[in-house]
């Protein structure tokens, strides 16, 4: 696809989704937009603590997901909650997440933006950066150890490849072969810090070669490129053929978080650059030329998908906290007797001396 | 003087020193021209250039490991690790290396440099940013772990931890980054380690806190005295190693009832440490068992996090337990 969305020719560059499942690969980045701007909003109106938006990725994260069956399985960094959406995961569990509700399926323990599904194979992410790859390449090991023809979705920022995290991944991947593809998403920036400044090396795609396995770099704003080359990686490795790192070159338009001000460390100039290249304008100006969807389709999708969020939103406002007694069930199987203790006496002081008060602070980043 | 926030004196802190002393360099993730995501180092790169203030690739370990190197070869480095949950990929680098250079090197290799972290909860910050994980480092000898509570002892603490010939945890309470301002004296102020704040006094019973506990605390002393009259000694450890074990037992032996107050979990957590130094030197003068009023032990919660936390209620309710007991 050409910066402007023109100049694609169908059939040239095998694999490509079947174009009928286009507008459908559309749909959900525009989905993932809506959601990050509506969370935004309610996190401004002090709804929801805490967005990390995913605007500007929409192509990286949609066109590599779409890449995946429902079968493989996806370890996910603080952006790629939409390819859970897409995978199948309802909004209204997006939601009741994004605000801790007792309908979260974590309780309400993580931060916001950290998704998980179990129904589409999606894993629970800590914050702690770079921590997930050596675990996708430990269940990639495990389809592979049972003969079943699935894979692993890794996904990472430019910032994760300077972990331990990322090296010991891609070292043990590459000497046990395992059915993994690492897709960093490279946004330009770790925080403040630029994804020039996490490497001396030519390109993140260039890092594989040292660990033995292919390596790409891909216009992150074209989806269509983006699936792929993350296809090709997935089909080489459910065939037996190991790894691969994909380098999706993308840009984060917007903070670090809803908290963060960019302005502090980074060039509008450059930010005006992307955002003439946003991916949701390429990809449908090309739906437009193909005749797949025009502006009143467009129109009519986005819509429907704001009318489904409201829906989400609604509800997960009716929706308390969880209750105090979840504080203690999930550290282990059962709760020991210690932690069943510590809770009866929580609800002594409650009952005694009243709720606790929410706290002051705020994120700051 | 002038009135500074807590994480504004972290700052004036590091410039002073930096002003003075031109082997102290500051190294981490986002410290450089966005000034850390607390902007506890905003304008060092500004004022000191990139050389000694600088941005590091995504890698704590990295950044503990060279500020290790750059130690032991006379510079001074001040590393700062961005939450103390991400603390632990640089682990290793701390407790088997920079807190054993000195004993397995017979004195010959010493490593003075300040590991500078916000801990503790109050920020909605859920599990990996909010950690309190202080009993992990007390229990490695060959460092030093401090925890300021106020603009002024952190920044006297912090310039007393880069003059340190050994090196420091420095833990700063997050919570109380910005929710008060202080007196802090100008140019260099130095706090001695391993001594302890009277913070309040009083002998009927006595709580030793630390951190973002010590508001909470200094909050339940006052209700304690409106609601009946009793005068609550609070303490505030600020150095929990090596610690001012004289000081505590002074108080304990004064007091005869006592209540330990952290974030952290319980079990193991550094409160267990100070009821049994009261178990081995005060026990003949205890009125009362000692009660702990500390996180719960689970990881950290997100939406329930102000159940989790300390709170001015459930310190009173200790000390009714304490004050009543007979
Ligand atoms: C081990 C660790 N260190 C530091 C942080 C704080 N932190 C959160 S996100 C981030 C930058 C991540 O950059 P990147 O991997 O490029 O992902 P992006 O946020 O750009 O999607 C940092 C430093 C963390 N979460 N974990
Ligand atoms: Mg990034």
């Amino acid at each position: 696809m050409a910066a402007d969305g023109s100049a694609l020719l169908p059939g040239r560059h095998e694999p490509l989704p079947p174009r009928a499942d286009w507008p459908g690969l559309y749909r959900a980045m525009l989905t993932t937009r809506l959601l990050d701007d509506r969370m935004l909003k309610l996190q401004r109106q002090g709804r929801v603590a805490f967005v990390g938006a995913a605007t500007g990725l929409e192509a990286a994260i949609h066109g590599s997901a779409a890449a995946f069956t429902a079968e493989d399985w996806v370890f996910s960094a603080l952006r790629e909650g939409g390819a859970a959406v897409q995978r199948g995961m309802p909004l209204e569990q997006y939601v009741a997440h994004m605000f801790g509700n007792a309908e979260d399926t974590a309780k309400g323990r993580q931060m916001p933006n950290h998704f998980q599904c179990r129904e589409v194979n999606f894993v629970s992410w800590s914050s702690v950066i770079g921590t997930q790859l050596p675990q996708a390449v430990g269940a990639a090991l495990a389809f592979a150890r049972r003969g079943e023809p699935r894979v692993v979705c890794a996904y990472s920022g430019d910032g994760a490849t300077s972990s331990n995290g990322f090296h010991s991944a891609l070292n043990f991947a590459g000497v046990l072969r395992a059915p993994v593809v690492f897709v960093v998403i490279d946004n330009g920036w770790a925080i403040s810090v630029p994804s020039s400044k996490q490497t001396a090396a030519r390109s993140y795609g260039a890092k594989a070669a040292a660990y033995g396995m292919p390596g790409t770099d891909v216009d992150g704003n074209d989806v269509l490129a983006c699936y792929r080359a993350v296809k090709e990686a997935a089909d080489r490795a459910r065939a037996g053929g190991g790894p691969s790192l994909v380098a999706l070159r993308s840009y984060r338009l917007l903070g670090h978080s809803s908290s963060d001000d960019p302005s502090r460390y980074r060039d509008e100039r450059e930010v005006e650059h992307w955002r003439r290249r946003d991916p949701l304008d390429r990809f449908a100006a090309l739906l437009e030329a193909e005749g797949l969807l025009d502006a009143a389709g467009r129109e009519a999708m986005a819509a429907e998908v704001r009318g489904r969020i409201t829906e989400a939103v609604a509800r997960a406002e009716q929706v308390g906290p969880p209750p105090l007694e979840t504080l203690v069930e999930d550290v282990y199987a059962e709760p020991p007797r210690h932690l069943r203790r510590q809770v009866i006496e929580a609800l002594r002081v409650v009952a005694e001396h009243g709720e606790a008060e929410a706290v002051a602070g705020r994120f700051p980043l | 003087m002038t009135e500074l926030t807590l994480v504004q004196a972290v700052n004036d802190g590091l410039k002073t020193k930096m002003r003075e002393d031109e082997t102290v360099l500051v190294l981490g993730e986002d410290v450089g021209p966005k000034g850390g995501v607390f902007l506890a180092t905003e304008g060092l790169t500004a004022e000191f250039g990139e050389e000694r203030c600088f941005d590091t690739p995504l890698s704590e370990d990295g950044i503990i490991g060279v500020g290790i190197g750059l130690a032991l070869n006379g510079m001074k480095p001040v590393c700062e690790i961005q939450f103390q949950d991400f603390i632990f990929p640089a682990f290793d680098q701390i407790v088997s290396e920079a807190a054993k250079f000195r004993y397995r090197s017979g004195g010959m290799y010493t490593v003075p440099m300040v590991i500078r972290t916000p801990y503790g909860g109050g920020i909605r910050g859920g599990l990996y940013h909010s950690q309190s994980g202080e009993a992990y480092f007390c229990h490695t000898p060959g460092l030093k772990v401090v925890v300021p509570s106020t603009p002024a002892d952190a920044k006297g603490l912090l310039i007393s931890a880069i003059e340190d010939p050994d090196p420091v945890l420095f833990l700063e309470p997050k919570a109380l980054y910005r929710s008060f301002r202080q007196e802090v004296p100008e140019g260099i102020w130095r706090v001695p380690l391993s001594t302890v704040r009277e913070v309040r006094p009083g002998d009927d019973a006595v709580v030793f806190c630390y951190g973002a506990m010590v508001p909470v605390c200094e909050r339940a002393a006052e209700r304690i005295a409106e609601a009946r009259g009793a005068a609550v000694r609070v303490v505030d450890l600020r150095t929990l190693l090596p610690l001012d074990e004289e000081a505590v037992i002074a108080a304990a032996r004064a007091c005869g009832r006592v209540v330990v107050v952290h974030e952290a979990p319980r079990f193991c957590g550094y409160g267990a440490e100070i009821s049994a130094l009261i178990a081995e030197h005060a026990i003949d003068a205890m009125e009362a068992p000692v009660v702990r009023v500390t996180g719960f032990d689970t990881p950290f919660p997100n939406t329930l996090e102000h159940y989790y936390l300390p709170d001015a209620r459930r310190v009173v309710d200790a000390l009714e337990r304490v004050l009543d007991y007979e």
